[in-house]
């Protein structure tokens, strides 16, 4: 079996502890390959550890001999580089804005194909076998990826990570990243503070008739604030004055597209739904099992809100404060000693 | 300054979508598994529009802008390359060969880097995804083939005398990034949508150069694109149920809540 790459993303500050998205991909590449970890960040003693426990049997660290190139530039070169010194079997890279950057970048760079958002992938006879949800999710294809070293970037969650120790040799790879000019700079970067409008909102947090009252709105606010979303309501909540009439989303309101829709007290009426189906998630809190919002929700909470909100903030500000797993907090106290 | 803006003609999600039980695969999918562009009525993709209306913003304030619009796809494609004309771009590109039936994300790429290479640039203005394949790969694809900066998914776009500038959401942070120009930038649907175009520029664009190229014209060999060169072999396609599969949270309010947050984490949501 060949190596199989499989960039490495590390919580940057903290400790550049491993993601544990690296851990799931790692799960994936043993599946055909011998997991080969392409980290650009410096590793310490219990990443290279943690990285062994799901099954890497090689840690390279690429380096940039050019001081100053962005992290994926150096991601790209390093793995174009690997590849093809190595003619790995694929390439692994977690799905994400920078992710498919750098899996398109690098795909061109070896003249290789590329699948994204890979929801399974599974060794075949002429390589590997790649499962993905199109049309959102009306179909599931799968497809034979041709030639060498394919670029795969996968979906969060796709498999659950399951150890399988090794004991990894570390690496050091230098690259000289060609173009220095291809670098966007970051200017700015500014936590979003204010409250966002519904429309191009990320997330929504939208309530209805069943939040009850002005005072029960504030409790959506809270939780708005909680996920950096908007503040959305049905035309109930507007008609009652719980919301700004700009927040109403439906028909006659705004059509929103957000990744994550939060549904609190909302019975999903056709007008209502016209405004937000197409959000990536729908997640709904109603104590009506049989509300339609149910019925195109991805996830159902059936619940009284008033109790499910309260508890969901105390879990969110519980995760702040805490915000890896017990093993990986372990990992990073090693790396401040 | 020239500003290339690449449109793809995309299967019209109202029109069309496959609804419920008759989700099935013969009405969207040609026997060959490549999306039938033939049988249901297609658009310009709804981010490429604003990628056109990128370009007139840019042309707006300064006078030396030349807006090319280009995409590859079957005869019909021409449609919306009217429409991005009648939104607003001087000129039209439309690159067809029946060669390229079946091209993958790699081919795809690589041809319209040529075109683009081939017209000279200042600025490529794409979409960030488009809506029937959704890889979001091809423009740093095509960044990758000029060898110049992208900066991907902008929800806004401002260009100054030799870089652009882009906002673009990062994970609980506004991002404001800068590039070199020459450049490749994706937009995304928060950005300016185009105004309905007026009658008379809808006519006006009929008097505007399309031109079509042919493989030949580009010097691409057709054995390098096309389903035979495509990386990819689709094996099948299966409609997925209809209705979204849900997690179905119950119980008492403190242990869904910690359901509901785990969910968000491992999902990625917050
Ligand atoms: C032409 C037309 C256009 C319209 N356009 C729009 C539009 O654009 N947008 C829009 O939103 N509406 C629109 N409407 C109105 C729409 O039909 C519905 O009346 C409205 O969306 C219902 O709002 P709701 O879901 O908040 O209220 P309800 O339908 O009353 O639902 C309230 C839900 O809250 C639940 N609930 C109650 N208490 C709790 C609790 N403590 N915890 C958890 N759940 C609880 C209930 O079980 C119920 O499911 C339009 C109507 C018409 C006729
Ligand atoms: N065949 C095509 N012709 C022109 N532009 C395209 C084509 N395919 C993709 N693009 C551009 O690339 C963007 C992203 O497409 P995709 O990578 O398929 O999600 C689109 O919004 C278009 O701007």
């Amino acid at each position: 079996m060949g190596p199989v790459l499989v960039l490495v993303e590390q919580h940057e500050g903290n400790g550049d502890t491993v993601q544990s998205r690296t851990y799931e991909l790692l799960t994936i590449a043993r599946r055909f390959g011998d997991p080969v970890a392409v980290a650009r960040h410096p590793v310490d003693a219990a990443c290279v550890a943690a990285l062994g426990r799901y099954g890497a049997t090689r840690v390279c660290v690429v380096e940039s001999a050019v001081p100053g190139a962005s992290p994926a530039v150096v991601a790209v070169a390093g793995l174009a580089e690997l590849a093809w010194q190595m003619s790995a079997v694929a390439v692994l890279i977690g799905s994400g804005r920078e992710g498919r950057e750098v899996a398109a970048r690098t795909s061109v760079r070896l003249g290789a194909g590329i699948v994204t958002d890979a929801v399974d992938v599974r060794p075949g006879p002429g390589g590997p076998v790649t499962v993905q949800d199109v049309c959102e999710g009306a179909y599931r294809v799968e497809s034979v990826v041709r030639g060498d070293s394919p670029v795969i970037t996968v979906a969060p969650g796709a498999v659950a990570a399951v150890p399988d120790p090794a004991v990894p040799v570390v690496e050091r790879v230098r690259v000289r990243p060609a173009e220095p000019a291809c670098a966007v700079r970051v200017v700015a970067r500014t936590p979003k503070t204010r409250r966002p409008g519904v429309a191009g909102a990320a997330v929504v947090v939208a309530g209805g008739r069943g939040v009850g009252s002005a005072d029960g709105f504030a409790l959506i606010e809270k939780v708005a604030d909680a996920l950096g979303g908007a503040v959305g309501g049905t035309h109930a909540a507007a008609d009652h004055g719980w919301c700004p009439p700009d927040a109403l989303i439906g028909q006659t309101g705004a059509i929103v597209h957000p990744r994550l829709y939060l549904a609190c007290g909302i019975s999903g009426s056709v007008h209502h739904r016209a405004g937000m189906r197409h959000a990536s998630t729908i997640v709904a809190i109603d104590k009506d099992p049989s509300a339609p919002i149910f019925r195109i929700a991805d996830v159902a909470v059936v619940g009284d809100l008033h109790e499910v909100l309260p508890a969901l903030l105390a879990e969110l500000d519980r995760q702040r404060r805490q915000p890896c797993g017990v093993e990986e907090t372990a990992a990073a106290d090693t790396a401040v000693t | 300054m020239k500003v290339v803006v690449l449109v793809k003609h995309v299967p019209d999600e109202a029109a069309d979508r496959p609804s419920g039980t008759e989700a099935s695969g013969t009405k969207v999918f040609a026997p060959d598994l490549t999306i039938d562009r033939g049988a249901l009525s297609c658009r310009l993709g709804a981010l490429d529009e604003n990628a056109v209306e990128q370009a007139m913003r840019i042309a707006r304030r300064r006078l030396d802008v030349q807006i090319i619009a280009v995409t590859m796809g079957p005869a019909g494609a021409e449609r919306s390359l009217a429409r991005a004309l009648a939104l607003g771009a001087d000129e039209g590109v439309h690159v067809r060969d029946d060669a390229l039936h079946g091209s993958d994300a790699r081919a795809t790429a690589s041809v319209l880097a040529t075109v683009v290479a081939r017209l000279g640039f200042d600025l490529v203005l794409c979409g960030a995804a488009s809506s029937d394949s959704g890889m979001s790969v091809v423009p740093a694809m095509v960044a990758e083939h000029l060898g110049v900066p992208v900066a991907c998914d902008a929800d806004a776009v401002w260009v100054g005398e030799d870089e652009v500038l882009v906002r673009r959401d990062a994970d609980g942070f506004v991002e404001e990034v800068a590039a070199p120009l020459p450049a490749v930038v994706s937009v995304t649907e928060r950005a300016d949508e185009p105004r309905y175009p007026s009658f008379r520029a809808i006519v006006e664009a009929r008097h505007k150069v399309l031109r079509t190229w042919s493989l030949a014209d580009l010097r691409i060999r057709p054995e390098t694109v096309g389903a035979n060169a495509s990386a990819t072999v689709v094996r099948s396609v299966t409609p997925h149920p209809g209705e979204r599969p849900a997690v179905l949270i119950e119980g008492a309010s403190d242990v869904a809540a910690a359901r509901l947050a785990r969910y968000l984490t491992e999902h990625q949501l917050i």
